[in-house]
């Protein structure tokens, strides 16, 4: 008889984690919990470093001979130019506040997913080679050598950080997590280390003009199809302009709404709307991303792609810019453009050419949100709007973390939802305005290899949702984040939950009244409104 | 009989150590946390266990039909199928139910002659078991095909909006219309 073992022996398997001390825990590369290395035709194109071809699961990295140099010089170099990153260094006291406030920690229990911790990864190799103590005492004083396994570990947790700064709520002295995601990337990159999905999303920006690569035709190709839809379900067909030079607003959406469902009802929204209003607009195949991808990686890529916005809203000659529904694309626009390519002063301080209102929090940028656009609006009564063209949608609202917590807009989009629908929950305050949990796949970890790892992150969200889900008969899922309309439909789907996502702008256009308009009995999606009888379709038809 | 009056009557005991049992899968750190903080929406995998072991546990004394059983499998085994353990990992919690039951009944199962009734209870815990290990691999098929969705979706929608297939319309549905 061969030798297998009885229950009681594999009873006896002990599942508990080994008592190891962080430095001494590697990672473990399995599938779906790392991003996959980028190819060099990225890297090439972009003047990125050290680009080869090489694979995470490869023992052997490929790395540069004088790595570890490369790597401490990078250090060294951001120590010198970024005075936060060295404060966030010294600063932290590991209170623990922000411990358990990560959805990567909470969906994963991983401990290294506690922004402490992974702060740590970082400030246990600035110790070693930047401070006294760090040298003298090594591991007693918290510091370690910078190995290759090091090196590994970073890229393995700076890749499941998604740059949200729900953590940063928390800490006492504001240690923003997503600056030390960003500047640990970035030493990740000066020897090579880069992602797939990153690099091809930065390098279709760079070259192409948006993240999906879509050139100037097949983007005006794309618009017009949604010009078609919106005639279709609406009788109203949207008349933008492209690269209209003289019109009062350039409008620069982020790519995922002209890319896929259910992103693209937005799109169609903000279409409706400014046809409503008669708008003078126009939208750029050159500056046809609103996402900054690069952001996502280092700062001096961020400012390259961000650099197209202002120079083609000088070149068209534009008064200001209106921003369509994006994430991180906000924090850039509110926090980081007006140093990087501003001062716009070739920009008019924007003003509503419809009710006059003065952005005067837009006074340097330049750049309004769409939300506080149409907001204003509202406020104005100049939009007439039939909120029960939304019955059917019973709604709550994911404050999506960069317009957040960047950007502290959370009553824009509460102010235009209440007043386009009127079934509207929110979910428990410790989960959303800027306690908000991330959708778990934003800041470039929307690959579909990082599959279990999103769905870890999101967990916190998914289970916000479903408690209004089953309180309340919550079926659609409001925000305004191209990346959360992306990838929340298979974060819900995954904990089994029937709720749809939905723009805001999407929402309305739906309950936009236009003068002499056919009776409406579908919304954008085409499906029926509540209390349209099946008789008065065929009717239509 | 005897013995399901002890498990009812040790109920809290149990679960609180089957609770806890499972929760000595994660790191110190994680345990504490897990513990420590009781609100379900800042700590959700501590209040889905929490409600799942409960859910569990009524079925076995209680009987239940297979789908309400499986739903409170499954609040523990979707956040453990996505989470770092190997397949066994995700699904070892049932066994600890034994672990804790023959634990806490160690002196009344002596005295009260209840050995029988226990190997019974211990035949249904292997039952669910089974019934774990159905839900984790469906846990993960429903990963693998939301990612194959995704790719799909990304290369079609491209070709679709591009322009480049021709597709063969759908007849009008007069209740709902779809492109």
């Amino acid at each position: 008889m061969p030798e297998v073992p009885k229950p009681e022996e594999l009873m006896k398997i002990d599942y508990r984690p080994p008592e190891r001390p962080w430095m001494e825990t590697k990672p473990e590369f399995r599938g779906g919990r790392f991003c996959n290395a980028a190819s060099p035709k990225w890297l090439e194109a972009l003047d990125y470093p050290y680009a080869r071809t090489w694979s995470v699961t490869d023992e052997d990295w490929n790395l540069p001979e004088n790595w570890k140099d490369i790597v401490l010089e990078s250090m060294h170099d951001r120590l010198n130019r970024f005075r936060s990153l060295r404060l966030f260094f010294d600063i932290c006291v590991r209170c623990g506040a922000c411990a358990d406030k990560c959805h990567y920690f909470i969906g994963s229990g991983d401990p290294k997913n506690m922004p402490v911790l992974r702060a740590e990864l970082l400030r246990s190799v600035y110790r070693r080679y930047y401070t006294v103590a760090g040298k003298l005492l090594g591991k007693l004083a918290g510091a370690r050598e910078l190995t290759e396994d090091v090196l590994k570990e970073w890229f393995y947790y700076l890749y499941q950080c998604t740059e949200c700064r729900r953590c940063s709520v928390f800490c006492p002295y504001g240690i923003d997590m997503a600056e030390l995601t960003i500047l640990g990337r970035e030493l990740l990159s000066s020897v090579g280390i880069n992602t797939e999905w990153v690099m091809a999303s930065v390098g279709s920006c760079y070259r192409t003009g948006n993240h999906i690569g879509a050139p100037p035709h097949a983007y005006k190709d794309m618009i017009d199809f949604f010009c078609d839809e919106c005639e279709e379900v609406t009788g109203i067909r949207p008349r933008p302009s492209f690269n209209r030079k003289g019109a009062e607003i350039l409008f620069v959406a982020p790519s995922g709404d002209y890319f896929a469902d259910p992103g693209t009802y937005t799109f169609m929204g903000y279409l409706l709307l400014f046809e409503y209003l008669d708008l003078d607009y126009t939208i750029s195949g050159y500056a046809s991303e609103g996402g900054n991808f690069g952001y996502f990686i280092s700062h001096e890529m961020g400012k390259r792609l961000n650099y197209k916005i202002y120079s083609e809203a000088k070149r068209l000659g534009v008064k200001w810019i209106l921003g369509g529904e994006c994430g991180h694309m906000w924090r850039v626009l509110n926090q980081y453009m007006d140093t990087w390519n501003g001062p716009a002063d070739f920009l008019e301080e924007p003003v509503s050419p419809i009710t006059d209102t003065r952005f005067e929090n837009a006074k340097s940028t330049k750049m309004v949100h769409v939300t506080e656009f149409t907001a204003d609006l509202i406020k104005h009564g100049k939009l007439k709007l039939d909120k029960s063209r939304n019955d059917h949608i019973v709604l709550t609202y994911h404050d999506s973390c960069n317009p957040a917590r960047a950007m502290g807009l959370f009553e824009e989009p509460r102010y235009i939802m209440r007043n386009v629908c009127n079934n509207f929950y929110e979910m428990p305050q410790n989960t959303i305005r800027e306690s908000t949990f991330c959708c778990g796949s934003g800041s470039g970890l929307n690959a579909d290899e990082l599959l279990e790892v999103r769905m870890r992150g999101g967990l916190p969200r998914a289970n916000a949702v479903r408690y209004v889900h089953e309180k309340h008969g919550v079926n659609h899922l409001g925000c305004i984040c191209a990346i959360d309309r992306a990838v929340l439909p298979p974060l819900l789907e995954y904990w089994g939950l029937d709720v749809e996502i939905t723009g805001i702008h999407e929402m309305v256009a739906n309950a936009l009244v236009f003068p002499g308009e056919k009776k409406k009995t579908v919304d954008l999606r085409d499906r029926t409104l509540k209390g349209v009888e099946p008789e008065e379709i065929e009717e239509e038809e | 009989m005897k013995l399901d009056s002890l498990l009812s009557e040790k109920k809290f005991s149990i679960l609180e150590r089957w609770f806890n049992l499972i929760l000595e899968s994660y790191s110190a750190d994680t345990q504490s946390f897990l513990k420590r903080e009781k609100d379900r929406f800042d700590n959700p995998v501590a209040y889905e266990f929490g409600q799942g072991i409960e859910g569990i546990y009524e079925a076995l004394l209680h009987g239940m039909d297979r789908d309400r059983v499986s739903s409170f499998l499954d609040r523990i085994i979707s956040i453990r199928a996505i989470q770092d353990f190997s397949p066994s990992g995700a699904i070892a919690f049932i066994f600890l139910l034994k672990k804790v039951i023959r634990e806490e009944l160690e002196r009344e199962a002596r005295e009260n002659g209840i050995s029988e009734e226990l190997i019974e209870l211990e035949s249904r815990i292997d039952g669910l078991a089974l019934l774990s290990f159905d839900i984790y691999m469906k846990r993960r098929e429903k990963l693998y095909e939301i990612r194959v969705n995704e790719v799909k979706n990304r290369v079609s929608g491209l070709l679709r909006r591009a322009g480049l297939i021709s597709e063969l319309e759908e007849k009008p549905d007069p209740k709902k219309r779809k492109h």
